[in-house]
């Protein structure tokens, strides 16, 4: 298997021939040094950079259906960093800087597209938390500045800033590295880089138990057999609690569905992403012209994976008052994926309370944008036995010591 | 969406309502002499199941009154409404 270039692309242009799959549908062996279980983002990055940085390739990725469809397949795809707490800024801020190299790193291009995101302030209140998000992210050392309702029109011509509205705009603020990403890319960008090092990836196989001995976890049963391993983690979002309980104990997660929908295709109209957090919706505009719309989580817990009506409904409500000309057009397709939402809305990496099961989760409604610096820090953490110092104020004890890192406003959709 | 049957109202639109999560978490008996861990599992580390879930809602667009419902979380089928106090169903 080569490496993607022009190039490659040249040569297959002018002599078509079947390309080879870029990834091996790997068979389980009886014994892994590590097991992770969830094909999603986070799990083949933390294969990827168990291999790559920690020189660990003994790993399989387990998937109980096919890699990239659950929430790495549902999410809207936007990345930013703009969190108020340093401790959030620090691994949110990572992962960006790693999405920023990502595509040159996995040779594979992820479609990084740093277009920019407003946010919108819709109260003069709002605006005052807003100049101290700005001076917060700053501080951080990540990019933000404030917007005037006048520059958010320069930048978003389309949208209403009139001053009559229910919710009018009364200023904005801006990450400009912030952005969108293709989100099958990232997955199978991962999954072929950890291939070639070595990980095994495999599908359609449902971990239904641990396996026990006298110190803790040793290995996984599942539906393709039981796999041995040294070490397993969980990055498995909104089934997290459902993996916790099979090991006897729990979470401080709940999972709720989160939905989002597109358009139909439209020319280009909308060259950033918005968000308000007060209207709950945020929008994009993808490469083929949909618009990409999310908005807040549904009102109770979900497995379903599969939207409500009435959210969808506030949802394009609040959309067509920001953007009064999208009213004639028809939605495409709509899906909901299972978050695992944390009461401070920051996410767990770290040890479990049984010796040998390591956990990645609660990222809630932002994995995607985290995939990167999650992955990164959980190879470590794996490796080594110890947090990495990024991930180590994310370790499960914050609910204890009452380290709690809250992130609600910042976290950009109600939680 | 949810059809809900409010004790007070009769069956009513989900949208009428507020689900405020998970019924039947005590308290700490002894608030005083609880330790952290005790705490964290009181305010933290609720039930999450894929399946039967009690749930305390509020008719907030009606009655305004509180009750339990008994709901599963992947089929979202409604299988038990039952007044505040009374004990977890059998479902």
């Amino acid at each position: 298997m080569g490496n993607y270039s022009a190039l490659s692309l040249l040569r297959h242009a002018i002599a078509p021939r079947p390309l080879p799959p870029a990834w091996r549908n790997a068979d389980p062996k009886p014994r892994y040094d590590i097991v992770i279980v969830g094909g999603g983002g986070h799990g083949l990055a933390t294969a990827y950079y168990l291999a790559k940085n920690h020189g660990i390739r003994n790993v399989a990725v387990v998937e109980k259906g096919w890699i990239g469809g659950g929430n790495s397949g549902r999410n809207t795809t936007v990345i930013r960093s703009n969190y108020v707490y340093p401790e959030s800024a620090a691994i949110y801020e990572l992962s960006l800087r790693l999405y920023e190299g990502l595509s040159r790193d996995l040779n594979f291009n992820i479609m990084l597209s740093q277009r920019g995101l407003v946010s919108l302030a819709h109260s003069r209140h709002e605006l005052d938390l807003f100049r101290n998000w700005v001076n917060c992210v700053q501080l951080n050392g990540v990019d933000a500045r404030l917007l005037t309702v006048e520059q958010i029109r320069s930048l978003v011509p389309i949208i209403n800033v009139c001053p009559r509205s229910a919710t009018p705009i009364y200023g904005g603020l801006e990450q400009k590295r912030a952005g969108v990403a293709r989100h099958d890319a990232v997955v199978w960008g991962y999954a072929r880089a950890a291939d070639r090092l070595g990980v095994d990836i495999v599908q359609n196989c449902e971990v239904t138990g641990f396996v026990r001995d006298d110190t803790g976890v040793c290995g996984v049963h599942t539906t393709r057999g039981t796999i041995r391993a040294g070490k397993v983690g969980l990055a498995v979002a909104g089934h997290s609690s459902v993996l916790a309980e099979m090991a006897g104990f729990r979470l401080p997660v709940r999972s709720y569905a989160l939905q989002a929908f597109v358009s139909e295709p439209v020319k280009p109209l909308l060259d950033k992403v918005v968000l308000s957090g007060t209207l709950g919706v945020y929008v994009s505009q993808s490469d083929k012209g949909e618009l990409v719309i999310g908005g807040g989580l549904d009102h109770y817990q979900s497995y379903a994976q599969r939207g409500n009506i009435g959210t969808l409904e506030d949802t394009v409500a609040a959309l067509l008052e920001l953007f009064p000309c999208f009213s004639r057009l028809r939605l495409l397709r709509q899906w909901a994926g299972t978050v695992d939402v944390v009461r401070d809305s920051s996410p767990i990496i770290g040890r479990s309370p049984v010796a040998g099961l390591y956990l990645n989760c609660g990222w809630g409604t932002g994995g995607f944008k985290a995939i990167p610096g999650g992955g990164w820090t959980f190879a470590h953490t794996l490796a080594t036995g110890e947090p990495h110092p990024v991930a180590a104020p994310f370790a499960l004890s914050r609910f204890e010591r009452g380290a709690l890192i809250d992130e609600a406003a910042a976290a950009g959709i109600a939680h | 969406m949810l059809l809900i049957s409010c004790p007070y109202c009769g069956a009513r639109d989900e949208v009428e309502f507020f689900c405020a999560g998970e019924s039947h978490v005590v308290r700490p008996p002894s608030p005083e002499s609880a330790s952290d861990a005790e705490w964290a599992q009181y305010l933290f580390f609720h039930g999450n199941p894929r399946g039967v879930v009690c749930e305390r809602w509020r008719h907030v667009l009606g009655c305004n009154q509180w009750f339990n419902v008994a709901r599963n979380t992947v089929t979202h089928e409604i299988l038990a409404v039952y007044a505040m106090g009374e004990r977890r169903p059998e479902v």
